[in-house]
């Protein structure tokens, strides 16, 4: 007996042990994840414990101090540059470390490692696209260059420093929830985050869409719905500019040999059943510099805000880095050496996307079902295989088999993607060629004027990005830096997906980086990007135009900047948070114009009429936004069904050929509604249908009752209005890595929209918002987040709120680091 | 009664000095050990390991989580989900590590009764 009673408490207590300390589901290992000598309370961060330190490094040269300031800014300051890079390493890690590695595993199709089998298709998705691959390419081109190898290995020893001298109580929360540790850094993972940006950044391009769509309604409809290019251009590089003559002939050999074989754009196309989904309508990014002729000091100013899907911890980290070949201060990339956005002593600059098309889709046509070979110019070429092993959480290896070709890798094939028996699709892509970006980034960081500028962007290539640039001897300029393929106008080569069984739209050359669009001091005394088409229609070079491109943000920005003088930092932190709706000034009218206001109720009728007395602009308390917001989107939805079809997918008309479309053509198939077919809608009727959802819609969200939600003022809930208006409707998240909602910002109350200057819709936002005066030599910068990844930390979120209402902080910017005074948090202090 | 409080004090020290070098199922072992060694009857044995450990988990998390504004535990209060209590959190951290640590010391005690 006495056996016995031993023997069930010793199972009960084993028992009990094992459980406690395994993952269950989606569940935490309860006992290691709330004991508190390991589990997550040791992730509270005393909030009072600011103390100076010093530690040992091993690994350092020399003496290196870190600066922390009250927003827990780093200012590092070393003695050289590898020492700067090691310390950059080790601070970030500190700070960022889950969100490094996390980015880099999703770059890499290693989430299912983490979070399990659920993961496996967006993994094996990222595998297929080459992120790896092409971040294998980078980092083999970097690892030439010795000066980049020595920097990149010491910021990686740097990150390796931190991580080995981690216990898993000091691990971030993240890796308690998930039940993992974090591993070495390497190179290939710097490679890996630039290729992880490229995917979000240099993605637009719709070959499949175009080709569906001209299979299903045609070359005409195709021409009107998507034009190269509007009338209403305002490209970045003024219009009127003199272009250099091309460096590269249009009419060298290959290219003239291939224009015999002009693909008529009327023949014969399939339809296509996969695409890589891309969002519909983009928030895109602002840059620009105005002159000395402008402002009131005298001086150049720039200001940037580049906008990307909002998340906690936010994409940057803000980090001063000085040694004695740099004093730079900016936007940095976790898990990524320099500073990619920011300005010194003697330059600044910024970056907006630049949306060309770099990503082209070839049809493959393999001999047999072992697709050891396929037609390429009458021949049978051997293809190459690689087979990806994924180590799924809790679930055997699943094994993956992708086919690469010369026109690049196979993604959709029969085993991955839907309707397969149709469909080999080979993707070519700039970010799989080799190329070294972090160059660039440090020769910005170092650099000294103009000319340095302009040799930093020689080594850049994808994803590519509109540079803009002003410096303080009084310098502006704005160049598109990327590498783009040499393109055949005639046939549209790019445009649509093209065959792989010849050689004539395959890429041979790219266009030279001093061919790329570019002006210095222009006349009219600003540069400035956001996202438009980079030049008008004289540009030498031929490049698809169409879908991304960007209306009405940089209209509004050139016309605040035309009428604009004795400019100052003021005045550009009115331009950043600027809510002015250009869209809905062009489309409401037209819209109350086509409306039938004869059946509708005394409800509906206020509405038109509060939408008739809007000043169209989109702040937090206002109601119009909303009504127009849900009437376009429903219009969208009525107008463009027939590109909705999942199983062909097709693309929207942008919304400048949208309101085109509504103003100009009175009758089209395209107002026929598919779902109705007994019924012939008409413009009239769908402008109707859609402005009597508008009631519905509200009555059918769900709005969320907030006492305080983040950049709300002290007028929030004193409005009549509320919780109708434009912040709660719009009700802006910023999103966890982790997707874990406590750990994200709920309920942010701000304006803005796509379209707008201040483009923060629901989940994207000005990421970063900086504005650099070369006369007083000072910036100011927010960002929707906190220096800290940890959600225990006060500065994980402490500027959503400021960033929301439009806030800034004066950088601190330092000379020789001890001149913080009352703003210094703490100092660290290392040595070798 | 002393060696119910003995026990408790045996496994409080214990623990605080080899946990935060240890995994968290050091609990179980020095909570056997007291077991073993501090003469109680079953009750006094699961009761003093529970209220240990209890005593413990909770009194740090409590200090940990205090100097921290309780900012980091009313996130994870509303992630497990306690609708963000952050009392009900500590509580729990109690109870899973004071149950692991009663049937330890229970289970010393039945060993020390198999001689």
């Amino acid at each position: 007996m006495k056996y016995v009673k031993f023997l069930i408490s010793l199972a009960l207590t084993v028992g009990m042990v094992i459980l406690l300390n395994s993952k269950l589901g989606v569940a935490p290992p309860f006992a290691r994840f709330l004991n508190p000598f390991q589990g997550f309370w040791q992730n509270a961060e005393n909030a009072k414990a600011w103390k100076d330190d010093e530690a040992k490094l091993p690994g350092l040269k020399d003496e290196v101090k870190v600066y922390f300031d009250e927003r827990l800014v780093p200012h590092v300051f070393a003695k050289n540059d590898a020492d700067l890079y090691f310390m950059q390493g080790y601070i970030t890690a500190k700070y960022r470390l889950w969100q490094m590695e996390i980015q880099t595993h999703n770059a890499a199709g290693r989430v299912s490692e983490v979070v399990g089998e659920k993961a496996l298709d967006v993994d094996r998705m990222q595998r297929r696209i080459g992120l790896g691959y092409g971040a294998e390419a980078g980092q083999a081109y970097i690892a030439k260059d010795p000066e980049s190898k020595k920097l990149i290995d010491a910021y990686c020893a740097g990150v390796n420093a931190y991580i080995k001298a981690l216990k898993p109580k000091d691990y971030p929360i993240e890796y308690k929830l998930l039940d993992y540790a974090p591993e070495e850094w390497t190179p290939i993972k710097v490679a890996l985050l630039l290729k992880n940006m490229a995917n979000m950044l240099s993605v637009f391009e719709y070959d499949i869409e175009n080709t569906n769509f001209v299979a299903k309604y045609g070359d005409e409809n195709f021409r009107k719905l998507y034009p190269d290019f509007i009338d209403k251009e305002d490209p970045i590089i003024p219009v009127g500019t003199k272009w250099n003559r091309p460096t590269v002939s249009m009419c060298d050999g290959d290219i003239v040999k291939k224009q015999k074989e002009v693909s008529a754009i009327n023949a014969e196309h399939d339809l296509y059943a996969n695409i890589i989904t891309k969002p519909d309508e983009i928030t895109g990014s602002n840059n620009w510099a105005v002159s000395g002729s402008k402002t009131k000091s005298g001086k150049p100013i720039l200001c940037n805000d580049p906008h990307l899907r909002l998340s906690l911890p936010s994409i940057w980290y803000e980090m001063q880095l000085v040694s004695p070949n740099m004093n730079v201060y900016g936007a940095t990339l976790p898990g990524s050496p320099a500073v990619i956005i920011g300005f010194n002593d003697s330059i600044a600059w910024g970056v907006t996307n630049g949306g060309r098309d770099v990503r082209d889709w070839y049809k493959i046509k393999f001999k047999d079902a072992s697709r050891d070979e396929y037609e390429y110019n009458g021949q049978w070429v051997k293809s190459e295989k690689k087979v990806e092993r994924y180590k799924v959480k809790g679930k055997p290896d699943v094994l993956d088999t992708v086919v690469y070709t010369r026109f690049g890798i196979v993604v959709f094939d029969k085993s991955f993607g839907t309707a397969p028996s149709r469909q080999d699709l080979a993707m070519h892509w700039t970010a799989h060629l080799p190329s070294n970006e972090f160059k660039t980034f440090y020769q910005l960081n170092c650099g000294k004027n103009y000319d340095d500028y302009i040799g930093a962007l020689k080594n850049y290539n994808c994803p590519a990005q509109n540079f803009v640039f002003a410096s303080r001897s009084g310098d502006i300029a704005i160049k598109e830096q990327g590498l783009f393929p040499i393109r055949d106008k005639r046939s549209e080569q790019g445009k649509f997906v093209s065959d792989g069984t010849t050689d004539k739209d395959e890429w041979t050359s790219f266009i030279p980086a001093e061919d790329n669009p570019t002006v210095k001091n222009p006349e009219r005394g600003f540069v400035s990007s956001a996202n438009q088409h980079p030049t008008d229609s004289t540009y030498p070079y031929y490049y698809p135009g169409l879908g991304v491109y960007e209306n009405y943000r940089n209209r509004r920005i050139n016309k605040m900047l035309t009428d604009g003088s004795g400019i100052d930092v003021d005045f550009m932190k009115r331009m950043q948070t600027d809510n002015y709706n250009l869209l809905a000034s062009e489309a409401v009218p037209v819209l109350l114009s086509l409306l039938n206001k004869s059946t509708l109720s005394p409800d509906e009728i206020k509405m038109v009429d509060v939408l008739g007395k809007w000043d169209y602009v989109n702040g937090p308390n206002q109601i119009a936004p909303v009504y127009f917001e849900i009437w376009w989107n429903e219009l969208r939805k009525l107008l463009w069904d027939e590109m909705m079809d999942k199983a062909v997918p097709m693309k929207q008309p942008n919304f400048y050929v949208t309101v085109e479309f509504l103003k100009h053509d009175s009758t089209s198939q395209f107002y026929d509604n598919l779902s109705t077919p007994d019924k012939k809608e008409t413009r009239e009727d769908v402008v109707l249908m859609a402005f009597k959802r508008i009631e519905d819609t509200l009555k059918k969200k769900e709005f969320t009752e907030v006492s305080e939600p983040y950049g709300a003022d002290d007028s929030y809930k004193k409005n009549d209005l509320k919780p109708h208006d434009w912040g709660s409707y719009k009700d802006t998240k910023i999103t966890n890595l982790a997707m874990i909602d406590p750990f994200s910002a709920m309920h942010v109350y701000s304006g803005g929209n796509i379209g707008i200057i201040n483009a923060t819709n629901s989940t994207n936002g000005p990421s970063w918002r900086m504005i650099v005066d070369e006369g007083a030599m000072k910036a100011y910068v927010v960002y929707p987040g906190g220096e800290s990844g940890n959600p225990g930390s006060a500065y994980y979120d402490n500027m959503v709120s400021p960033w929301a209402k439009g806030q800034y902080f004066e950088a601190n910017f330092l000379k020789q680091g001890d001149e913080l005074g009352a703003k210094k948090l703490f100092v660290s202090t290392f040595k070798p | 009664m002393k060696n119910f409080l003995l026990s408790v004090v045996v496994i409080i020290i214990g623990c605080a000095v080899l946990q935060p070098f240890l995994p968290w199922y050091t609990i179980a072992v020095v909570a056997f050990a007291a077991g073993y060694v501090i003469k109680q009857n079953s009750l006094g044995a699961f009761a003093s390991g529970f209220v240990g450990i209890f005593l413990l988990w909770v009194a740090y998390s409590f200090m940990l989580s205090h100097s921290n504004n309780d900012l980091l535990a009313r996130k994870v209060a509303t992630l497990l989900p306690l609708h963000g209590n952050v009392g009900v959190l500590l509580v729990i951290t109690g109870v899973v590590g004071g149950l692991v640590s009663g049937f330890a010391a229970l289970t010393g005690k039945l060993a020390a009764g198999l001689k």
